[in-house]
């Protein structure tokens, strides 16, 4: 049950939740880094890292500093400060031991500090803890939902990247040019991305 | 009333302290673990140009820079800083070096009054693409398409198309050779200036091909290696090729060539 239980979160937090294209979190990324394909891969990868370790600290700090002194309004707040404060100190870190990711991630890693693709996950998480009925949604749920939610981002960009090279030598009418085509086809992608609303549920149910 | 007011101080409270925290586990931080920077490479790269043309053979100007400090390097491998950053940065790091100043040549003098095209090219607008149809659109095979990939490539703004045949305008020209680099046909080679002859054509086929292809072709006819004193140029496949460390610019060749495909 838990192990089909996070499968289940897994794989709802890459197709039928997927962040970018079903939320519509994080499209600045989506459109800005998805002209090229590694650049793309790179950005995704720091989004992912930086969505797990933002869950990682902002949901206990929820659970059990928030919640039991009647502070859950202010998560926004004190999620935001601690995601900043995260990501600086993850930037020290890997620029002192481990040089070859730091310089990998490179500007990405400072660029998604305040990303809403990052806060959105880890306060959507909190959401579903209280709804989720069919089994009780612990820490490692959310861990996995921030992994899967940081795949789905890399599924969607390099999606988008393959579809922006297609556009490259596509003619374009000339009042669409720009950012005008790249809206209406990551629309398109989106829209794309609606068949597969229910589909996790149909193929692992839980209830 | 008190009560109240005790909430918004304790949520205050809780913010601040947060901020605090972090902003003290960051202050820690990057003391504890701060990076040495390496101050000689910062000066050395606000010497160069910063066009990351990789002309140098490093990865961009930081990766030269870094490398210059660490003495690994040589000075004067930047083609594009040119000798005024060459002497700049030789002062920073108390050694001398010598730049040659490097320029592109282009190899092909096809342009619309010499040559035509034999179909006409409606697809991607890039010299890539329209050398892929066929074996290219152009009367000759080997000769410049004109769609401007060079220009593209370019960081200077040194290369345009003019009446169908890249030009390059030596005073922009910064010599990083990513024109050669980007094109399709590899009509251009980069070259040290100074007074010297050029051939102006890569035309590899026999004699009445080349020339039934394009009136400045070259046809192969030794005419230009039996005039040259210094024993510079060498045919090869019917195409003379100059080699620029020889050559001294006499312009022998320039008035002997029957095509007129040598310029100085």
């Amino acid at each position: 049950m838990l192990v089909k239980s996070l499968v289940s979160v897994f794989l709802a937090a890459i197709l039928t939740e997927n962040y970018v294209l079903c939320k519509s979190l994080g499209i600045c990324p989506f459109l800005g880094v998805s002209k090229k394909l590694n650049t793309a891969v790179g950005m995704s990868a720091a989004v992912t890292f930086v969505m797990v370790l933002a869950t990682a600290v902002t949901f206990p700090i929820y659970q059990y500093l928030l919640v039991p002194n009647d502070l859950a309004y202010l998560q926004t707040i004190v999620f935001i400060l601690i995601i900043a404060g995260l990501v600086q100190l993850v930037e020290i870190v890997l620029k002192k031991y481990i040089p070859a990711l730091y310089q990998s991630l490179g500007v990405y890693l400072p660029l998604i500090t305040t990303n809403c693709a990052i806060l959105g996950v880890t306060m959507l998480v909190l959401q579903k803890v209280q709804t989720t009925s069919a089994f009780t949604y612990t820490y490692g749920h959310a861990l996995i939902n921030a992994l899967g939610a940081g795949i789905g981002f890399l599924v969607a960009m390099v999606m988008f990247a393959g579809v922006r090279s297609r556009l490259e030598s596509a003619d374009v009418p000339k009042s669409l040019q720009g950012l005008p085509i790249t809206l209406i086809s990551a629309s398109l992608v989106a829209l794309s991305f609606l068949g597969f609303s229910g589909f996790v549920d149909k193929l692992i149910p839980l209830a | 009333m008190n009560q109240t007011l005790f909430a918004v101080l304790i949520a205050v409270l809780v913010v601040a302290g947060i901020g605090l925290l972090i902003g003290l586990i960051l202050a820690i931080a990057s003391i504890v673990m701060a990076v040495p920077k390496d101050e000689k490479a910062e000066a050395v790269l606000e010497l160069l140009p910063g066009a990351n043309c990789g002309a140098c053979g490093y990865s961009g100007c930081a990766g030269y820079a870094s490398a210059l400090s660490k003495g690994e390097a040589k000075v004067g491998l930047c083609p594009v800083g040119g000798e005024e950053c060459t002497h700049a940065v030789g002062e920073l790091l108390g050694t001398s070096g010598e730049t040659v100043k490097k320029v592109a040549h282009i190899h092909c003098m096809g342009n619309c009054d010499n040559t035509t095209n034999k179909a006409d090219f409606q697809g991607i607008n890039s010299c890539l693409s329209a050398s892929r149809y066929g074996s290219g659109i152009t009367a000759c095979t080997f000769g410049c398409l004109g769609f401007g990939d060079c220009v593209n490539a370019c960081l200077s703004n040194a290369i345009t198309v003019c009446n169908g045949v890249a030009v390059v305008d030596i005073n922009k020209c910064g010599g990083c050779g990513l024109c050669a680099e980007a094109c399709p046909r590899k009509l251009i080679t980069v070259a040290p200036v100074k007074e010297q002859a050029v051939v102006r054509c890569s035309n590899k086929e026999k004699g009445a091909v080349a020339k039934k292809a394009c009136k400045a072709a070259c046809i192969g006819c030794m005419k230009c290696t039996k005039v040259c004193e210094a024993g510079a140029i060498t045919v090869k496949d019917f195409c003379a090729t100059i080699d620029p460390e020889k050559c001294t610019g006499c312009g022998v060749c320039v008035e002997n060539c029957p095509s007129k495909c040598i310029t100085m």
